[in-house]
């Protein structure tokens, strides 16, 4: 009896997760405001960006083998891209709690950690994909007009590579929140981490314009698998196989390190205590 | 007041600088993050060679014109845009009671001298274009007047952002769309929008004058959208006219605060 008291009804594991899940899901659905501003903040960004790459497509029509609808369609769903996938960084709230030593009682929880924490950043992504995703997608079909996906085979490839770069996006980002550990400040590793994100995962501007090697090279690099790829199946620009494969591999590779990196910080916590 | 404004500047540097490794790398950082602007400009002129007929170098001078006066007023009043944060902690109240102006204050508040790198980076940009152009100073000397009316207006902007916070407790990113999306459009020629957009920020909202108006004028070049010659002087009276706007929004905004009480 006094054993219950302690550790209250343990959850089976799928529905475990699936709670937190809803969690993360309903955490974020408070600041349903915060959401909607910036829904219209990345949907503004939308537009402008959309005139520059509007000239750069008129100057050289073809471009990529994407025309002028795929550049448009590029731009607004690589903008509704940034909720869900946290491409600006953070939205975990691991920096904070291990700084505070919070820390130490995550790691006791009845769920490893990790996975613990992907499942409520599942609920945040599906969250700001419904608030911060489709609006700019609709700004962008009414102000420019877009493609969309044509049958149900190609929203399946898109949605599975959505939710791939969603898991590769908070594999990156666990990874930067752990090295707080080490590190005592995030701030310095936040900002790389910004500047790679940014520029590396097509997010400002279609990774098959950069030059020579460094394009080759941006193409299989990990950021590249959280907007460029999912963006490609997408306008159906990538064999879908392929490019599921590459983004799998980057989530398992991502993932596995961070369990590498909880097993570290356990050890890292009990030597300080918390 | 200004004297006032610079002991605070003055005050948050020596509290960044207590953590040397950690300043120096934030201005370093700084540095970087504000490249990658340039280097999206830079992918794009990989791939062609004009864009709405300006050349690489006129764009970086554009860029240059509007990323100096942006980041001078991102590192010196943009910390303004903290007002609905302040409102909701109750902590403006003390910022109201203390004998000098709020904006001041406001303006100083937690002021990042690491941000300094990247004025650094759009001062080398836009230091580049001009040799790379061959820019003499028979047109040249517009080119200081265009980086003050972009201070001005970009000033106004925040201030205005900060007024409207007053307003927007909840949602204050919606700023962001106004401030960081006008610097956003002012990176490029204003010849790559369509054409409403353009008369919108020429005769509203007025960043044309940041660095396109007068950005034409030191080009030597006509305004695709047959703005007459004389739009090119207009940047100092459009920067005014919003400056007093601005201060005119945000007295009010301070004048019908109503504190939480706490």
């Amino acid at each position: 009896m006094r054993n219950r008291a302690i550790t209250p009804r343990r959850c089976p594991t799928i529905p475990l997760y699936a709670r937190l899940v809803r969690y993360g899901f309903r955490k974020h659905a408070t600041y349903v405001w915060a959401a909607l501003a910036g829904a219209f903040t990345n949907s503004v960004f939308g537009i402008l960006r959309a005139y520059i790459l509007i000239a750069l497509w008129q100057a050289r029509p073809g471009l990529a083998g994407y025309d002028m609808t795929d550049a448009i369609t590029y731009c607004f769903v690589t903008q509704a891209f940034i909720g869900p996938m946290q491409l600006f960084g953070g939205g975990l709230g691991l920096p904070e709690r291990i700084r505070s030593g919070d820390i130490a009682l995550d790691l006791v929880r009845p769920a490893p950690l990790q996975a613990w924490t992907l499942a409520e950043d599942a609920g945040r992504a599906a969250y700001l994909f419904l608030v911060r995703g489709i609006p700019p997608m609709l700004v962008g079909a009414l102000v420019f007009g877009i493609h969309f996906p044509a049958g149900p085979g190609r929203w399946l490839a898109f949605l599975t590579g959505f939710a791939l770069g969603v898991v590769v996006s908070f594999g990156w980002r666990y990874l930067i929140a752990l090295s707080v550990c080490w590190l005592l400040d995030d701030r310095g590793v936040a900002v790389v981490s910004l500047v790679l994100t940014t520029f590396f995962s097509g997010m400002m501007i279609p990774l098959h314009l950069f030059p020579g090697w460094l394009g080759d090279l941006a193409a299989v690099l990990p950021w590249a698998a959280m907007v460029q790829l999912p963006t490609d199946l997408y306008l159906g620009k990538a064999a879908v196989a392929q490019t599921l494969a590459l983004q799998a591999l980057w989530a398992v590779i991502l993932i596995g390190l961070g369990t590498a990196g909880t097993r570290a910080i356990r050890h890292k916590v009990v030597i300080q205590g918390g | 007041m200004v004297r006032t404004y610079f002991l605070l500047l003055w005050t948050w540097t020596r509290a960044a600088a207590a953590y040397p490794a950690s300043f120096a790398l934030m201005n370093l950082l700084g540095f970087v993050t504000a490249a990658i602007d340039v280097a999206v400009i830079l992918v794009i002129f990989a791939n062609t060679t004009t864009l709405a007929g300006f050349s690489r170098d006129e764009v970086l001078f554009l860029y240059g014109a509007a990323a100096l006066a942006f980041t001078i007023c991102d590192t010196f009043v943009s910390n303004i845009d903290r007002v609905s944060s302040h409102i909701r902690t109750g902590t403006l109240d003390t910022f109201l009671i203390r004998p000098v102006s709020a904006w001041i204050q406001l303006t100083a508040d937690r002021f990042q001298i690491t941000r300094l790198g990247r004025i650094l980076q759009a001062a080398l940009v836009l230091g580049y274009a001009i040799t790379a152009l061959g820019l003499d100073w028979r047109r040249g000397w517009m080119i200081p007047v265009m980086v003050l009316t972009g201070i001005v207006i970009f000033g106004a902007l925040w201030t205005l952002a900060g007024a409207a916070q007053f307003v927007l407790t909840d949602a204050p990113e919606v700023v962001n769309a106004f401030t960081y999306g006008s610097y956003q459009l002012s990176q490029y020629p204003l010849g790559i929008y369509a054409r409403d957009v353009v008369r919108g920020v020429t005769y509203v909202l007025p960043l044309a004058f940041v660095n396109w108006q007068p950005g034409l004028y030191v080009l030597g070049r006509d305004d695709p959208f047959g703005t007459p010659e004389y739009t090119r002087f207009a940047g100092p009276a459009a920067a005014l006219v919003l400056a007093l706007v601005a201060a005119l929004a945000w007295r009010q905004g301070v004048r019908h605060y109503r504190s939480t009480g706490s």
